[in-house]
């Protein structure tokens, strides 16, 4: 019914920008997580995701995201937010995701502190 | 919850399929915007209907497979609130002894998942929650 989650990847080594375009649901979160995972085998330790192409996300796909982040903790690497809705951020605040990782308002800004 | 008048009603009959919460959240954006929601809180009610929805796809195990929903808008001159009623006729659980899921104990546990009543209730004014063995319903309800 809904299309296929897109992801993109621009690699700025050490750092690496995912791109999402659509519905993050257990599919979409999971084609995240291979993207991520496939990043971290080739030593990115610092991963964006820019989810200006999305506008709803459902609990099961932030469930995934959150595995991602776990994964991030444990190479000493971070996970970071950028171009959230107002409603997305909101959620992620709701279930703490915001003490984990950070959250920027756009990529200027998160690419200034990531790579400060 | 106020007296207040049904201004506008609509009522879903959703097969528990993948991605049939997004026609749910449609119905409530329309709803929504009838009533000149602000976009965030839109989106806020688009979420929680999608939540609400998955809930009851995921956990509901109800035999017939279905999940009815009704918008209400209601108001006495303007729109005021909107009130979601989500339905199933699933096996049910206890709301009142499932425990607030803390991302630290999930970093713990194999399972990420739970959150979405957590979700609900932050993003909706008003939540209520019955269930029981012949089904659970949730109501919840957003200002204008």
């Amino acid at each position: 019914m809904t299309e296929m989650l897109k992801v993109t990847v621009d690699r700025r080594p050490p750092l690496a920008v995912i791109y999402t375009e659509g519905y993050i649901n257990n599919q979409g979160g999971e084609e995240i997580a291979r993207v991520a995972y496939d990043l971290i085998e080739s030593n990115h330790t610092t991963l964006l995701l820019n989810l200006k192409g999305t506008k709803i996300v459902n609990s099961i796909g932030i469930s995934i995201l959150i595995e991602i982040i776990e994964k991030m903790l444990e190479i000493d690497g971070q996970l970071a937010f950028c171009n959230l809705t107002p409603t997305i951020e909101k959620t992620f605040h709701i279930m703490g995701l915001a003490q984990y990782a950070k959250i920027f308002a756009d990529e200027e800004v998160a690419f200034g502190e990531l790579t400060a | 919850m106020v007296d207040s008048t049904v201004m506008r009603e609509v009522t879903l009959t959703l097969p528990m399929l993948p991605d049939m919460e997004i026609a749910a959240s449609k119905t409530a954006t329309a709803l929504a915007e009838f009533m000149e929601m602000s976009s965030d809180k839109i989106d806020e009610v688009r979420m929680a209907v999608v939540e609400a929805c998955i809930n009851s796809f995921e956990h509901s195990k109800a035999d017939d497979r279905k999940v009815e929903i009704s918008f209400v808008v209601l108001g006495d001159e303007d729109p005021e609130r909107l009130q979601i009623t989500i339905r199933d006729s699933g096996v049910g659980f206890a709301p009142d002894t499932l425990k607030r899921p803390r991302i630290e104990d999930k970093f713990k546990e194999k399972s990420k998942r739970g959150w979405g009543l957590t979700i609900i209730k932050g993003l909706m004014d008003e939540v209520d929650i019955h269930s029981g063995p012949n089904g659970t319903t949730i109501v919840m309800s957003k200002l204008r």
